[in-house]
């Protein structure tokens, strides 16, 4: 039978959202406070969701020991506290929610093999989530 | 089509364990879940179904007898009761949260009559939980 796990997980990362593509006053428009030239940070908290056949013999869909260890260390260690313009991943990518997402589901999808990567959902705020599903349709 | 959630709330303990794997096995597969004397939780469980919406009462199902069958069928069967020993779907199969979304979709399913069911949801705790659509 297949399940749908989910785990959610936190992290505070600095950005600043300014695209080389534009103007100065450009980017003003576009992004408005988010392009101040030092940035700003957030407490994002992300939702990994990993989906499969429950095993028969543990009851799980896969070990969240092992989910936790992948996800702490190449997302957590790697982007909390810091500032996401800085990383090589953000190199001519302007790092939005969306493109953090993206980021995010692609880290997982090659490296996590414990289980399918459904989806990730990353909350900016309070108020903003982004969903990201590697093109798939997402599932409610 | 109109979806609905309903959500209900219990407390249990389990414990982790496949009497099939060595003592060490357990240990390092389940690690302090497979503490023999269980620990516990409070479940947040989540019921979607899924339906029209009758042109008589605007209702895609009747909230009150959506509630009475969660009740009767999951809330009374498993808060404030230790699944491993007082669930008869956990005397052989492991209380995961995964196995608990399958057993209380089983428990609902044959039971609504006027809705569909969509989705079980059941969290374990605010920053895990697990979805279930009755898929094999």
């Amino acid at each position: 039978m297949k399940a749908y796990l989910t785990r959610r997980y936190r992290f505070s990362a600095s950005h600043r959202l300014h695209s080389d593509s534009m103007s100065a006053e450009e980017n003003q428009v576009v992004y408005g406070k988010c392009n101040n030239p030092y940035g700003h940070g957030h407490n994002y908290f992300l939702e990994v969701t990993v989906a499969g056949q429950v095993d028969s013999h543990t009851g799980m869909v896969c070990n969240l020991a092992d989910l936790d260890t992948f996800v702490n260390e190449k997302i957590v260690e790697r982007f909390g506290l810091s500032n996401l313009n800085t990383l090589p991943e953000f190199q001519g990518v302007v790092p939005t929610t969306e493109n953090l997402c993206r980021e995010l589901y692609r880290t997982l999808e090659e490296g996590f093999h414990f289980a399918d990567v459904e989806k990730v959902r990353v909350e900016e705020t309070m108020l903003n989530s982004f969903e990201y599903a590697g093109g798939k349709e997402i599932r409610k | 089509m109109l979806y609905l959630t309903r959500k209900a709330e219990f407390s249990a303990a389990h414990y982790y364990n496949n009497p099939e794997f060595s003592l060490e096995e357990n240990q390092r597969i389940f690690g302090k879940c497979n503490n023999p004397h269980g620990h516990g939780h409070n479940y947040t469980l989540e019921v979607t179904v899924k339906g029209q919406v009758d042109a008589c009462s605007g209702f895609v199902v009747d909230l009150k007898q959506l509630k009475d069958i969660m009740n009767r069928e999951v809330i009374d069967a498993l808060d404030h009761r230790f699944l491993n020993h007082e669930v008869p779907e956990f005397k052989h199969a492991i209380p995961t949260t995964e196995n608990l979304a399958i057993a209380i979709w089983d428990r609902l399913n044959t039971k609504l009559r006027t809705a569909e069911l969509h989705r079980i949801r059941v969290y374990e705790t605010p920053d895990l939980f697990v979805d279930y659509y009755g898929e094999a």
